[in-house]
């Protein structure tokens, strides 16, 4: 009743709508799972960027009496809380200096896939029929490449380092964006909006980055922050099988690796850094998830509707 | 229908001419076989004969279309590691990773429908919140972790079966529930979100003010509208699995396609490698026409 009278007075307030900052906050608040999720991969992040700084000396120096040290002894020096591994390098250190490796390739990896893949998705949807098919084509052709041979071809031409592994992640994963961006970019082209630009006499270039592209770009960055997830394991798992990252490099999934033969005596070595991809992983899927409500119109509102229901 | 199957093949068999040309130059960069198969002491006459016997002397456009003059013949060449036409030892792994994708498939796709549609019905309930959760963890899992664990704990401590290899029933119980995690979290989130639609649209209320039983609206009903989306997932994780469960079948021991893949790519057995990959792409191809004619059985408005 109040806000009837409400109205006429202070109609600005009511109308106003609120910060899209304090709004987007307001409803991570509201997920505790995502805003959960969130500080994890803050706190991975600040891991990747700061950890190798502070920790290198940390993680590679070798004690020969802290071999495969048990975790949880509180009575060492934090970096073993976690144990040490086979050359007595502590664990904890280890897996925050790798945090940085395994994040830099995944992003990496997918930055350029989803660089590339969305410009030629775009191409691919918006020009002519045979432009079209040779980008579909060669998106088949990826696909089916298997990406093991890649990572061997690229380890054996080139050389092993984090920025060739980035490439080869990349190359894979460029025909989800494609793929997707094309099937948007053919659905928006019909709309009114672009047909209402064409006959106002825009250019290609522009309809398709100024007025299909950021009807497009929440999908895929939603599906980014997915692959992001995917390609941190696709890494890892190269690295298990020996043609990812080669050491002294270290990535979380090349410390399962390094772990293996000791999975009987001392579990924590491979266990620990499975859990960090395993944690990563699930905030991932966490945020993507509710970035895949927060960015629909019209799904939104199951993210407000908590505020109001808590009071 | 058949100028949709007939426009398929063309599309597929373009792709697949790209993937041999590519492969086939691509894989040859990776080096010499010559070097790992003889002793580091061969002299450079047994490497010349060596090199001669497997077609290696030749230069690479020549190889290139011996081997395409081959191909038509359905010749597949010689494996070196195996010294027995790739293409018998490239079937032989495919059988295995046949059945171990079909067993696996058929697991993922019955849970996962089932547990799906169940926490579709009550959003926000205990059931769902458990379901999504765990899925969530299967979805982000990584396999080699979860193999080496399970390997500890079922096979290392308790000693209920088998660390690797082949054999009895007991050695697939591994890798099956290892291979079946992630597919049945991804599965099970995307039955989970279509269902929500279709049980919030209109003809799911027709049902229900008619007074229709809930497992009837949930598997008649809405199942078959929300399956659409469904299939294409089921499809992308299937065409995986016959991609050779790699990290898999390497952990167990297991003779797949996969592990065959991985193994002769670092001994650079090019025709096996060439093989296997000509096999699974065609399977994948099969594998993908049978689920656009499933579409246009589960919906008859999709016509080909």
């Amino acid at each position: 009743m109040t806000n009837t009278q409400d109205q006429d007075t202070t109609l600005p307030d009511v109308t106003e709508a609120p910060n899209p900052v304090i709004r987007t906050m307001r409803m991570l608040w509201n997920d505790k799972f995502a805003f959960v999720s969130v500080v994890f991969l803050l706190i991975v992040l600040l891991c990747a960027i700061v950890g190798p700084f502070l920790l290198e000396d940390a993680a590679t120096k070798q004690n020969l009496r802290g071999r495969n040290a048990p975790p949880f002894d509180f009575s060492t020096a934090w970096p073993y809380w976690l144990g040490g591994d086979a050359l007595g390098r502590p664990l904890l250190a280890r897996i925050i200096v790798a945090a940085q490796n395994t994040i830099f390739v995944a992003a990496g990896a997918v930055f350029f896939s989803l660089l590339i893949g969305t410009t030629l998705g775009l191409i691919a949807g918006y020009t002519s029929r045979i432009i079209s098919q040779i980008i579909m084509r060669l998106a088949d052709i990826i696909m089916s490449f298997p990406s093991l041979l890649l990572a061997v071809i690229v380890l054996f031409m080139l050389d092993s380092s984090v920025f060739n592994l980035v490439i080869v992640l990349a190359i894979t994963r460029i025909p989800v964006y494609l793929r997707t961006a094309r099937a948007e970019t053919m659905e928006v082209r019909e709309r009114m909006f672009v047909q209402a630009a064409k006959v106002m006499g825009a250019s290609n270039g522009r309809i398709i980055f100024r007025h299909i592209l950021p009807v497009v770009f929440p999908t895929l960055i939603t599906i980014a922050t997915l692959d992001f997830a995917f390609v941190m394991l696709a890494e890892s798992a190269l690295s298990f099988l020996g043609i990812g990252i080669q050491p002294p490099e270290i990535t979380w999934g090349l410390m399962v690796s390094q772990g293996r033969p000791y999975l009987t005596t001392a579990w924590w070595l491979s266990f620990w850094p499975g859990l960090a991809i395993i944690l990563t992983t699930l905030s991932l899927n966490l945020v993507s998830n509710w970035l895949r409500t927060a960015l629909d119109p019209a799904q939104r509102w199951r993210l407000e509707i908590v505020r109001k229901k808590n009071g | 229908m058949l100028k949709f199957l007939g426009s398929r093949a063309i599309a597929s068999a373009i792709s697949l001419v790209g993937l041999i040309l590519l492969v086939f130059f691509l894989s040859r960069l990776t080096g010499d076989p010559t070097g790992l198969y003889l002793p580091l002491d061969a002299s450079e006459e047994s490497r010349n004969q060596f090199r001669e016997i497997h077609g290696l002397n030749d230069p690479l456009l020549i190889q290139f279309f011996n081997y395409l003059g081959d191909l038509v013949r359905l010749d597949f060449g010689e494996s070196i590691r195996r010294s027995e036409p790739a293409i018998d030892v490239v079937l032989r792994g495919f059988g295995w990773t046949l059945q171990l994708a079909v067993v696996t498939m058929s697991l993922v796709v019955v849970f996962s429908i089932i547990l799906g549609s169940l926490a579709a019905f009550h959003v926000g309930g205990v059931f769902d919140r458990i379901a999504t959760f765990f899925s969530l963890i299967g979805a982000s899992a990584p396999d080699f972790w979860i193999a080496i664990v399970a390997i500890v704990i079922f096979s290392v401590n308790l000693g209920w079966v088998p660390t690797s290899g082949t054999g009895t029933v007991w050695h697939w119980i591994l890798p099956v529930s290892v291979l079946f995690i992630r597919p049945f979290g991804l599965i099970l989130q995307i039955v989970r979100g279509s269902m929500i639609t279709a049980l919030s649209s209109a003809y799911v209320k027709t049902a229900r003010a008619k007074g229709i039983k809930n497992k009837a609206i949930i598997f008649v009903h809405a199942l078959r509208n929300a399956l659409l989306p469904v299939i294409t997932v089921i499809g992308d994780q299937a065409a995986a699995l016959l991609n050779g469960a790699v990290v898999v079948e390497t952990i167990f021991g297991f003779p797949g396609v996969g592990k065959l893949m991985i193994d002769s790519i670092l001994q650079r057995d090019f025709t096996v490698v060439m093989a296997a990959i000509m096999l699974t792409a065609t399977a994948i191809f099969v594998m993908n026409l049978v689920i656009d004619i499933l579409y246009s059985i589960l919906d008859p408005r999709i016509r080909y």
